[in-house]
């Protein structure tokens, strides 16, 4: 006998008889779940990326500071890409009589290939759409430098040799990395204009960028080559070098995703779980028979392995299917409600699928139908032989290897993936000892209580190995639900209130020491909250341990070069704002150092190599000023406060000269508030963030819309573990249940039987998952999604309360069978 | 019995019925035709009788049991327990009459596994809410010699101490009626033996019409009739 073929006929059978249908469910919405979340989040990943990507006017950019040219320049002209040539420089512009130096843009007919620029006629009035920079002869510029320069649509504006016509203000461009301090006039002209301006001469500083754009894998091409090839004083950019707050916002997303999806992964473990612990369950006497009859065991395991793997075979592609049907309906709906295109699925969320199905389907579901192969025939005489099965645990730990392994490749972060392992495991058994302490409660309580309540209560005390199993899984599933929920409505919500309405939407610059009374005065006289006000001190690189820092230190990074050249600002505080934590070294707080000590934001030290004690020496005007570093800071730059790279004790920066900056939010019911600025303080400067506070908030929006649509398959992963753990006691429930009927329960007392332990495990279960959720999402608030954590305990105790009625609903739900089922048909059923 | 033999004739005509069955007849609808299962099956049982139903495996009596303890609903026919028509009554009607009147032992026992051997034998008493369960299921436990074995489960008792717990839990509701399928199926003789004495016993004591499913003829001629079946339907009349 072909045991392959045996099998399949043991499956039709078993599927027949309902044996398996539990099973082959719990594995079908296993990987319905995991493979919409990988169809939903890889669409939503690239679509997100193809917005985040018009940011760079492009899929990718290569900027240098010569022409791009040569291999370069033939790899963007590659089948399936577009490309587009930008060329920035620094000019003096004129406007009528006033003279600034400014930053020039000059685009060629073909960009931005990806974004679009927003433009006005005048400032405040009615906002246009463009794809498409300005024609030959006119010139855009930006909005702030209209201001700064007196200019309005119509006015000529001197570059160079040439004289252009102002024919629209730039409220938005597409590929901006906005620097709250440059000032400084942006103005667009079409490329071919360049000669005209004679500006473009050998030894000019100019920035030349590359764009290209078109489809991932011919993008992917272009930029492996770039980066392969880069040329002296060349860099390439991708979105990962983009906006640092919209990079970030991303990060958050795609840890976001990989979390909802990895909760999907171990709900449906746990439920393939459950259902194949019944179905081996179910199949101990036959097993019995066939080992009576002469089967080897190499037999029993090729028959039940192989209906396993039939099963899974069939399942997966089911559950890939639906997913797939599925996707498009999401798809569609995710293109209406972020109203941008989403790419079409790609096939390997359908490979992850048949991949995630089956390591969960061999991972927990073979180990008790392994156990089968050890069934002893002697079970035909004495039913209470179970098989004892130790090679099924090192299967077992084997699986949840695999699972680790797959949890690692799905979340992406190792980070996030260990956090995740590490506090199932101990959540587990930090689950199995409350459970165990809880049920051991109950264990008292039942004495006093009478009927159906006790009976239902017995259920949940008498089994205390079992109950502290369901309870734990129960609650895992539960606490993985809970987690999301936190993660989803309070880390999502948190994040978002840093962004929050009252967000400052106005930097204002260049406040003098004498002006600060004035200028808090004029702030309460708009009705503003009185503005904190930080001070600021220009000052250039010098040197680092008494070595010299030049551009020449950087030999090969542009970027690098600016920074070791330009000008920043260093602050001074005497304590740490909450937006800002040490992670080495120790803050002065209020505590006045004796020497200059510097506090240095993390990257920013990162990128030049510093580390705690190292000694810096600045420019400032012209004297040397040095301090040593004492603390490593990490910044939430998306606060949009201001922040500084460098932070000096106080006292050190004293005798240097100062002006001050700070950040206010004007409602939209003041339009005058910058002009009325402008006209108290001539010198001062209002940088106006409102639009980019609009691209974040609207990042972010479209973020949480994507992790809601995650969140909801897994929840129904989550419904799906509560149905298989009731199902996997289906059996034991009929029969107590017909038994208390023929001892003349009526349907009320049954239920109330039934309700009484839904509630009980529900109860035991969310209120220990509640716990541990919370605990856990601390861990993920401040260890992944860098946001100081605060308990949030009625969140906590609404989940547990939510996840008590789930049980019950679900419970009684699942157990209707029961009460309808005629006690004759139960018994005689299960009995045999 | 109450029907055409004799000892019907020696006692009071006035003897209450604690059992009616006329016409009774159960049928299943399979994938190739109806199947009968139980035919045409009419007899009365007086109160403080005992009636073992016999028959060959598959002859259709556990059916026949479940008609009359309202297990299931027959096809055809009706049952009068104590003079009130079954069929008249839904699912949890039938519950309360079982629960109010008929006591229950099984070849496998039944018992709830998650309950002690006390709560067991409390629990029929408490689903028709007894004030009082905990005193009666005691002093039964006792009688059927358990009384040091109150607050073990199911699992920790041999096959006859389980078996001894189901009689407790059958009597202790003291009914009027006692329905026994293969009461000592799952036993070796000589416990099934003692059951046995055991179910007569408390049988006797309480005073409880006995009918008690069998195919052991031994066990059957106990009793002071017997029905005896074949492919459904009665062969002894």
């Amino acid at each position: 006998m072909n045991p392959w073929a045996l099998a399949w006929r043991q499956l039709r059978r078993d599927f027949a008889s309902g044996d398996v249908r539990i099973l082959f469910f719990a594995l079908v919405l296993a990987v319905v779940a995991i493979t919409s979340v990988g169809f939903v989040t890889d669409r939503a990943e690239r679509a997100l990326a193809q917005e985040s990507n018009r940011l760079l006017g492009g899929d990718a950019a290569l900027r240098g500071d010569a022409p791009i040219a040569g291999a370069q320049r033939t790899a963007a002209l590659a089948p399936g890409l577009q490309h587009a040539d930008t060329l920035e420089f620094r000019s003096m512009m004129r406007v009528g009589d006033n003279l600034r130096l400014g930053e020039l843009r000059a685009l060629d007919a073909r960009y931005p290939l990806r974004g679009e620029f927003r433009i006005v006629d005048r400032i405040g009035g009615p906002e246009r759409v463009v794809h498409g920079g300005p024609a030959r002869g006119t010139a855009w510029m930006s909005v702030s430098g209209a201001q700064t320069l007196g200019a309005k649509v119509g006015d000529a504006i001197s570059i160079g040799d040439a004289r252009f016509r102002i024919a629209a203000l730039v409220e938005q461009e597409p590929d901006v990395a906005f620097d709250y301090f440059d000032t400084a006039p942006r103005v667009a002209i079409s490329l071919a204009d360049v000669p005209s301006t004679g500006l473009v001469q050998e030894g000019s500083r100019v920035r030349y960028r590359l764009v290209v754009a078109g489809e991932a894998a011919a993008v992917k091409r272009f930029t492996t080559f770039a980066r392969a090839n880069l040329q002296r004083g060349q860099r390439l950019e991708t979105i990962e070098d983009a906006r640092p707050e919209v990079r970030s916002a991303l990060d958050r997303a795609g840890r976001f995703l990989g979390l909802a999806a990895l909760v999907s992964v171990i709900l449906a473990s746990i439920a393939v779980a459950m259902a194949a612990r019944r179905h081996s369950t179910r199949h101990l006497d036959g097993s019995a028979v066939m080992r009576c009859l002469g089967a080897s065991q190499r037999t029993l395991v090729a028959v039940h392995l192989g209906e396993l793997l039939w099963l899974g075979l069939i399942a997966c592609t089911v559950g890939v299917a639906i997913a797939f049907a599925l996707q498009w309906a999401v798809g569609g709906w995710l293109s209406r409600t972020l109203d941008i295109a989403i790419p079409a699925a790609s096939v390997l969320p359908a490979v992850q699928g048949y991949a995630v199905g089956l390591v969960v389907l061999l991972a927990f579901g073979a180990p008790p139908v392994l156990a089968l192969r050890r069934v002893p025939a002697l079970r035909v005489l004495r039913r209470d032989l179970d098989p004892t099965e130790p090679s099924a645990w090192l299967v077992a730990i084997t699986g949840l290897a695999g699972l680790a392994a797959l949890l690692w490749w799905k979340a992406g972060s190792p980070t996030l993936a260990t956090a995740m392992l590490v506090g199932i495991a101990v959540t587990f058994a930090v689950l199995a000892f409350i459970a165990w302490a809880l049920i051991l409660g109950v264990r008292g309580v039942r004495g006093r209580l009478r009927g159906s309540l006790r009976y239902g209560l017995a259920n949940v005390g008498r089994r205390a190995g079992t109950a502290v199993a369901q309870i734990s899984a129960l609650g895992l599933g539960l606490m993985a639900l809970l987690l999301l929920t936190f993660v989803r409505t309070d880390l999502l919500d948190r994040w978002q209130v840093s962004l929050a309405e009252n967000a400052p939407n106005r930097f204002i610059i260049n406040v003098q020491q004498d002006q600060l009374p004035a200028v808090r005065t004029f702030m309460a006289q708009q009705g503003l909250q009185p503005p904190t006000m930080y001070p600021m001190v220009r000052a250039r690189l010098q040197a680092v341990n008494g070595k010299r820092l030049t551009r020449t230190s950087y030999p090969d990074d542009p970027e690098m070069q600016r920074r070791a050249e330009r000008e920043f600002n260093l602050s001074f505080a005497n304590t740490l704002r909450d937006d800002n934590r040490v992670i080495e070294g120790r803050f002065w707080n209020d505590a006045a150092p004796r020497s200059p000590e510097l506090s240095v934001e993390k990257k920013f030290a990162d990128s030049f190599g510093w580390k705690l004690g190292d000694r810096v020496a600045f420019d400032i005007t012209g004297q040397s000023f040095t301090g040593t570093i004492t603390s490593l800071r990490d910044v939430s730059w998306d606060s949009f406060r201001p922040n500084f790279f460098v932070i000096v004790s106080p006292g050190a920066l004293e005798g240097y000269p100062a002006s001050w900056i700070t950040a206010v939010n004007v409602p939209a019911s003041k339009p005058r508030f910058t002009a009325d600025v402008v006209a108290a303080f001539p010198n001062l400067t209002v940088i106006d963030i409102d639009e980019v506070l609009a691209q974040v908030r609207s990042t972010a929006d479209k973020v949480s819309k994507v992790v809601q649509v995650v969140f909801w398959f897994s929840l129904a992963a989550g419904v799906l573990v509560l149905l298989a753990a009731i199902s996997a006691s289906q059996d034991e429930r009929l029969l107590e249940g017909g038994v208390m009927r023929v001892l003349g329960g009526s349907r009320r007392q049954l239920r109330l039987a039934q309700a009484s332990e839904f509630a009980a495990i529900g109860l035991l279960s969310g209120l220990v998952a509640a716990i541990a959720a919370s605990v856990l999402a601390g861990v993920v608030a401040t260890r992944v999604f860098d946001l100081p954590w605060t308990p949030n305990w009625t969140l906590a105790a609404v989940g547990g309360a939510i996840g008590m009625l789930a049980a019950l609903a679900t419970g009684l739900f699942a157990t209707r069978r029961i009460l309808d089922a005629p006690p004759s048909v139960t018994l005689r059923e299960l009995q045999n | 019995m109450a029907d055409s033999d004799g000892p019907r004739a020696e006692r009071p005509l006035r003897v209450p019925l604690a059992l009616e069955v006329q016409g009774l007849g159960k049928r299943v609808a399979l994938p190739e035709g109806a199947l009968t299962i139980l035919e045409d099956v009419d007899f009365a049982v007086e109160r403080g009788d005992a009636i073992a139903i016999v028959g060959a495996s598959g002859s259709g009596k556990s059916t026949l049991l479940s008609l009359l303890a309202g297990l299931d609903t027959p096809t055809t026919g009706t049952v009068l327990l104590d003079g009130a028509p079954l069929s008249t009554l839904d699912e949890d009607g039938r519950a309360k009459v079982r629960g109010e009147k008929v006591g229950f032992v099984f070849q496998s026992f039944q018992l709830l596994p998650t309950l002690t051997a006390l709560e067991n034998v409390m629990l029929p008493l408490e689903l028709r809410g007894d004030a009082d369960a905990d005193g009666p299921a005691r002093r039964i436990l006792e009688k059927v010699g358990l009384g040091q074995r109150l607050r073990h489960y199911p699992k920790q008792l041999s096959g006859g101490e389980q078996q001894r717990v189901a009689l407790a839990r059958a009597f202790v509701t003291q009914p009027s009626l006692l329905f026994a399928d293969e009461p000592t199926g799952n036993l070796d003789t000589h416990t099934g033996q003692a059951i046995i004495d055991l179910l007569f016993a408390l049988n006797a004591d309480a005073g409880t019409t006995l009918v008690l499913v069998t195919h052991d003829e031994h066990l059957a001629a106990r009793c002071r009739h017997a029905i005896r079946l074949d492919s459904g339907r009665r062969v002894d009349a």
